[in-house]
């Protein structure tokens, strides 16, 4: 019993978020929209730095005054208020990282591409398990493979019959949750963003009709052109926080708590 | 009332009902993961704004941390997020 005018057709999720592949089909290099997003981003981020650095000048200009206010920002905001000083090394891994995150999850508003690549699972979790490697090999080969187990495992200051309990939560919050919610982090936050973007479009469209109901469109298509700013954000805020966990976790194994 | 509900239900084929049920659990599911993030991220923000208004110059480590925070928040609702769409 739905009333016409309400009754909207909401596009059903796997037809918003699979793309049918269109070169290589049936092979493992398959390419789709969501490939072809990926690899915009990494030609942009190259081109971006190649670009910076071409003609680097003592005084920088232009895209070079870019890429080293993003370096800075890297430096200064992630890895020495995280790691510190001794996490130098890690700046072209988490700076590459940023970029690339940045740049598929930018997409999302471009006109004419508008899928976020990060909405599918893939990519973030392949991302989440390279820092889970890092962040493993860093502590084993900083503090040696059973003292990155006990410091990782066993909290300091716990009362030891509270170590049965402990022990286990540790474990897998350490080593199974935290790869798992760093990948559906980015993940889930670019799916629900564009799936806002679409219903608000979707809204939108069906408000466009020579009903009365025409008089809500400038409301609607404001709260969409609103949210679609608000997605820019959430895109860099994204890219952020996945560095900065990236951070976090590597400067966790580098420096155990006493 | 309930004789309509009763008469719709009987006239819905057998999978209709799942599939209502279903979106019922969604719903539902969401709804529930969002109510302990959202006070939680309330906290968090709250104490960052009440400690950045009293020491301006500690703003920029303040943000970064809750950031943080926000993130280490936010990953119980987006779980809750997720399963709703594997029911």
């Amino acid at each position: 019993m739905t009333i016409p005018v309400l009754g909207l057709e909401v596009p059903p999720i796997d037809h918003l978020i699979n793309w049918p592949s269109f070169l290589f089909d049936d092979t493992p290099f398959a390419i789709n929209k969501v490939v072809l997003i990926y690899f915009f981003a990494t030609i942009v981020t190259i081109l971006f730095f190649f670009m910076a650095s071409r003609r680097a000048a003592r005084v920088p200009r232009g895209m070079q005054n870019l890429a080293e206010a993003s370096i800075d920002f890297i430096r200064e905001g992630v890895i020495l208020q995280t790691i510190g000083p001794d996490g130098m090394r890690f700046l072209p891994f988490l700076l590459a990282m940023f970029f690339f995150i940045f740049f598929s999850n930018i997409t999302e508003v471009i006109p004419f591409i508008q899928f976020p690549a990060n909405a599918r699972m893939a990519v973030p979790m392949f991302l989440a398990l390279l820092v889970w490697f890092i962040y493993n090999i860093v502590g084993i080969a900083k503090q040696g493979p059973l003292h990155y187990l006990k410091n990782s495992l066993i909290p300091p200051g716990v009362p030891w019959p509270l170590l049965f309990l402990v022990v286990p939560i540790e474990f897998v919050s350490t080593f199974l949750v935290r790869p798992f919610s760093l990948a559906v982090r980015l993940f889930a936050n670019m799916l629900a963003g564009h799936l806002i973007l679409v219903t608000f479009a979707v809204i939108c469209a069906a408000l466009f009709s020579k009903t009365l109901l025409v008089v809500i469109l400038p409301f609607s298509f404001g709260l969409l052109v609103g949210l679609t700013g608000f997605e820019v954000l959430v895109a860099v805020l994204q890219a952020f926080i996945f560095t900065i966990l990236a951070a976090v976790y590597i400067g966790g194994s580098m420096h155990p708590e006493h | 009332m309930l004789r309509l509900l009763l008469f719709t239900l009987a006239q819905q084929e057998p999978g209709e009902l799942g599939d209502g049920l279903t979106a019922i659990g969604q719903g539902i599911v969401y709804g529930a993961a969002a109510i302990g993030p959202g006070i939680g991220i309330g906290i968090v923000v709250g104490n960052a704004i009440t400690a950045m208004a009293r020491q301006p110059e500690s703003a920029g480590v303040v943000r970064t941390t809750m950031f943080l925070g926000i993130a280490f928040t936010e990953a119980l609702a987006l779980f809750g997020f997720v399963l709703s769409f594997i029911l």
